[in-house]
């Protein structure tokens, strides 16, 4: 597949100028740069959803355009879209088979077919599993065998990897490869440059709508990669002296919380968790997503009831205190899910100032809101916190992951909160508002600020975190220093293969005294 | 901020569009529909027109719309929390027959007479409504499903067990008419007289007026109102942001109900001043059509509730005029059909057209700022 000198413009502006990218058949082709850089115009062009003003697209030397989607299914490019188009109350076969009837009717040659590609390609794909009792990782599974299912020779995947943890990324990688041995094509958008460097094959790089080089996996590293693609330094997420007092701010002790599973039955998903988190800490929990942490969170937040333990913020106890009176105590939320429980999607920025804090200056003076005085805070808020936007009017849907996550920070910093619970707060969001996100955490923190930091990115949990917890089927399993542990250690102890203190080089003696 | 005055204007035009395509596509369909049966579409639009803006259609239509509003208030309300109130006509029709109830036993001066049965039927109302909330919150009950059957309780049983001539009523009219006691004079609610030849103006306009400012009001102006507004827009947002849902689910409920109590009153206080066949029925679910017709928005809901009210007066006269009458049923229907699916065409445009904008504005803006990077 070829692309050549590909431009697209939109009223006033350039998206994508003079675009040349060259896809070899049966190859991993990774497209990294930054968001906002153009990948996704340039992949709406290739996937047929937006025309280019110039250039033209070649498969196998033939010349071709698209006008919509369905073009280019017929043509064997299929897309797997990072936020997953899946019915959940459909099982996998009927979610596959949807759209496309005609192929092999909805019956027994569907599921046929469909388990002939998942062997193929050691998908792993259970025909008859309802969408909504699959993990994201086996949701994504499906989408790329809707994909396969059209027919799709060439595969488009946007960001991946976003939603993944590290050993469902290396599952999904495996997968890749199989493909390209069947001779299929994968283009892969990423900015995660380790991964890129992991699976691909052949990597373009863009920059500011247009391609800036490219690189070759084996002889590159990231670091030059990512100096590629932002035009300068990589930021890192390491903090410089502690500040760790010894002043608590959040106590949790003997914390045990069962939820009903799926078969009705209790299960304990947090159990006996017990720290400390003292001013001007920032206190890491390590582990594989689903091992507790959200419950974790959500139960310090108020949004769960805990069966047994006490919270203790600033020396009052919360154990019993309803949501909103722990955020006006002083707890900061980044949720894991901004979309879901940070921002009313729908709703003008400036709303969305005041989700969360409503009964706080300045967004309401007693019973009633001050949309005036809301509306200048957003705005500072907005200046202060480099959000990119056009203005305050404009829904939260509208602006971009990063710029997104910025509000958010930006909103709960401003309430000064005594207690910071970041889950994943750089998950799908750009290099340049990582390392914005990354100052502010720091900077709070050497204002006194005590922060619970739950990532699934491991640099960053080293690199910010004064102490490390490892999280393991709802129990604190281990913990580590930062300062000497590396990222496969505390990988190691996230899927319960070691436990208790990690040292840097384990010795014989140490582990299994906690399991 | 030219970016800020023009995205409000397409706001503007965006919320217009969609009534106004569906009231343009019922006209089409109803054209077809007359054509089809051999009649001239425009001239039963003529006929509509002319005689639905005569002066004693005007104050019918007012008199009517005051009730449609008030239901469409009720609605409106559950609609912004997420809850679908089809209960209204079963809570207000509790409301009305107990405040008639009350107000023939009660015999006060009319400044505490009238507020004593305006309470009674907010509470009336409420109360029949909080049965749906407290049991969607204690037993996840959906409250679609529940307030159906509370309304055909509250009419087929609870009601028509009362109203009996042993029980709560009596007969008059040589007993052919069943009726409660009358009210006193000092229940009866003012009304305003412009043009005596078309009739008295029900003075709980005025009350409807009002309740829709507060309903603006507290749903704009209000943490009370963002709280509900939040649970409505997400409710995992809306937990996490600390408002209690489950709280907010039953408050909203008995807020709806209240309103929706208010639904019978002009019948009661201002035209029959008794229980019987002067209250009307199903006004609750013209309620759920303007709501939908007028967005939830106030002004919106007004609208909808003098549309509705000039389509059922002028059906009538239409029958006159040798035209089947169900043809303004047809209107209304395709309207209401029409009308929710512009909703959702118009407010997924929006949303990708903004969303398109955004994106370019800041790439523009990106651009310039490289150019003069680049030009320093």
């Amino acid at each position: 597949m070829q692309l050549n000198g590909i431009t697209k413009r939109f009223p006033g502006v350039v998206a994508n100028h003079d675009i040349d990218i060259t896809v070899r058949r049966g190859i991993v082709h990774a497209l990294v740069g930054e968001n906002g850089a153009g990948k996704s115009t340039l992949m709406k062009i290739l996937y047929g959803m937006q025309k280019p003003d110039e250039g033209t697209i070649a498969i196998d030397g033939e010349q071709v355009t698209f006008s919509n989607p369905g073009d280019a299914i017929a043509r064997g490019i299929g897309m797997v879209h990072q936020h997953f188009m899946l019915a959940d109350n459909l099982t996998v076969l009927e979610n596959v088979v949807l759209g496309s009837e005609k192929l092999h009717g909805i019956g027994g040659r569907a599921r046929a077919r469909i388990k002939e590609i998942s062997d193929a390609y050691g998908l792993g794909v259970r025909p008859d599993a309802l969408v909504e009792d699959l993990g994201v990782a086996d949701r994504q599974r499906v989408e790329i065998l809707k994909v396969l299912y059209r027919g799709a020779r060439t595969l488009i995947l946007d960001e991946p990897t976003a939603v993944l943890v590290p050993q469902e990324v290396d599952a999904l990688f495996d997968n890749l490869r199989g493909l390209k041995a069947e001779g299929l094509t994968v283009i892969f958008i990423s900015h995660k440059l380790g991964e890129v460097l992991s699976v691909a094959d052949e990597i373009t790089v863009i920059r500011r709508g247009t391609t800036v080089g490219s690189a070759d996996p084996r002889t590159t590293t990231t670091k030059q990669l990512a100096e590629l693609m932002v035009g300068s330094e990589l930021p890192s997420p390491e903090t410089s002296e502690s500040t760790v007092t010894d002043v608590a701010m959040l106590t949790v002790d003997g914390l045990r919380l069962t939820a009903p599973d799926p078969d009705g039955v209790a299960r304990v998903v947090l159990d006996d968790i017990t720290f400390t988190i003292h001013q001007g800490e920032v206190l890491g929990v390590a582990g594989v997503e689903g091992n507790g942490q959200a419950e974790l969170v959500e139960a310090i937040m108020g949004m769960r009831v805990p069966d047994a333990g006490v919270l203790t913020l600033a020396g009052a106890d919360i154990s019993r205190t309803p949501t909103r009176k722990r955020r006006v105590a002083g707890i900061g939320y980044i949720p894991e899910d901004r979309h879901r429980h940070g921002l009313l999607l729908e709703a003008p920025l400036w709303e969305n100032r005041i989700l969360g804090h409503v009964t706080e200056k300045p967004n309401s003076k007693g019973a009633l809101l001050d949309p005036a005085a809301v509306r200048r805070d957003t705005q500072r808020i907005v200046t202060e916190y480099d959000v990119r936007t056009p203005g305050i009017d404009v829904t939260a849907a509208s602006l971009s992951g990063g710029n997104q996550q910025k509000l958010i920070v930006g909103r709960e910093m401003s309430h000064h909160p005594k207690l910071l619970i970041a889950a994943h707060p750089t998950r799908g969001v750009d290099v340049g508002a990582q390392a914005q996100i990354w100052d502010q955490i720091r900077e709070a923190r050497r204002e006194g600020l005590a922060v619970l930091l739950i990532s699934a990115d491991l640099d960053e949990l080293i690199g910010l975190s004064d102490t490390l917890r490892v999280m393991y089927r709802g129990r604190l399993v281990a913990d580590a220093d930062p300062a000497t542990i590396t990222p496969e250690e505390l990988g190691s102890a996230m899927t319960g293969a070691s436990s208790g203190h990690l040292e840097h080089e384990p010795s014989a003696a140490e582990g299994g005294e906690d399991r | 901020m030219k970016i800020f005055a023009r995205i409000d204007r397409e706001r503007l035009l965006l919320g217009l569009a969609a009534p106004l395509m569906a009231v343009v596509a019922a006209i089409i369909v109803t054209a077809l529909v007359l054509l089809a049966t051999g009649k001239q579409p425009f001239d039963a639009f003529q006929i509509m027109v002319s005689y639905g803006f005569k002066s004693d259609s005007q104050v019918y239509i007012l008199n009517r719309a005051t009730e449609y509003y008030l239901a469409g208030l009720a609605v409106a309300i559950g609609f912004r929390m997420n809850l679908f109130n089809i209960g209204v006509e079963g809570q207000y029709g509790m409301a009305v027959f107990f405040t008639a109830i009350v107000g023939g036993y009660v015999n006060l001066p009319g400044f505490i007479e009238i507020p004593l049965l305006i309470i009674t039927a907010m509470l009336v109302g409420a109360v029949w409504a909080g049965i749906a909330g407290v049991l969607r919150v204690k037993r996840g009950v959906s409250e679609v499903i529940s307030t159906i059957m509370l309304n055909s309780i509250a009419a087929q049983g609870i009601i028509s067990y009362l109203f009996q001539p042993h029980r709560l009523a009596h007969t008059t009219d040589g007993g052919n008419v069943v009726q409660t006691d009358n009210l006193p004079k000092s229940a009866w609610f003012f009304t305003i007289t412009g043009n005596p030849a078309a009739g008295p103006i029900d003075g709980f306009v005025v009350v409807a007026i009002l309740a829709g400012v507060a309903y603006w009001f507290v749903l704009s102006r209000t943490r009370f109102g963002f709280d509900l507004r939040t649970v409505g827009q997400s409710e995992s947002a809306a937990e996490a942001s600390g408002v209690d849902v489950k709280r907010m689910i039953v408050i909203s409920m008995l807020i709806s109900g209240a309103v929706a109590g208010l639904v019978g009153l002009p019948a009661l206080l201002n035209e029959a001043h008794t229980y019987g066949d002067g209250i009307p029925t199903g006004i609750g679910f013209i309620g759920i059509a303007v709501a939908l017709l007028g967005r939830n928005h106030p002004i919106g809901i007004g609208i909808g509730a003098l549309l509705w009210a000039f389509l059922d007066r002028t059906s009538g006269w239409l029958e006159f005029q040798g035209y089947d009458k169900e043809i303004v049923g047809v209107i209304q229907g395709v309207i209401v059909l029409c009308v929710v699916i512009a909703y959702e065409v118009v407010r997924r445009y929006g949303i990708g057209r903004q969303q398109r904008k955004v994106g370019e504005e800041l790439a523009a803006a990106s651009v310039t700022s490289h150019q003069q990077e680049a030009a320093a």
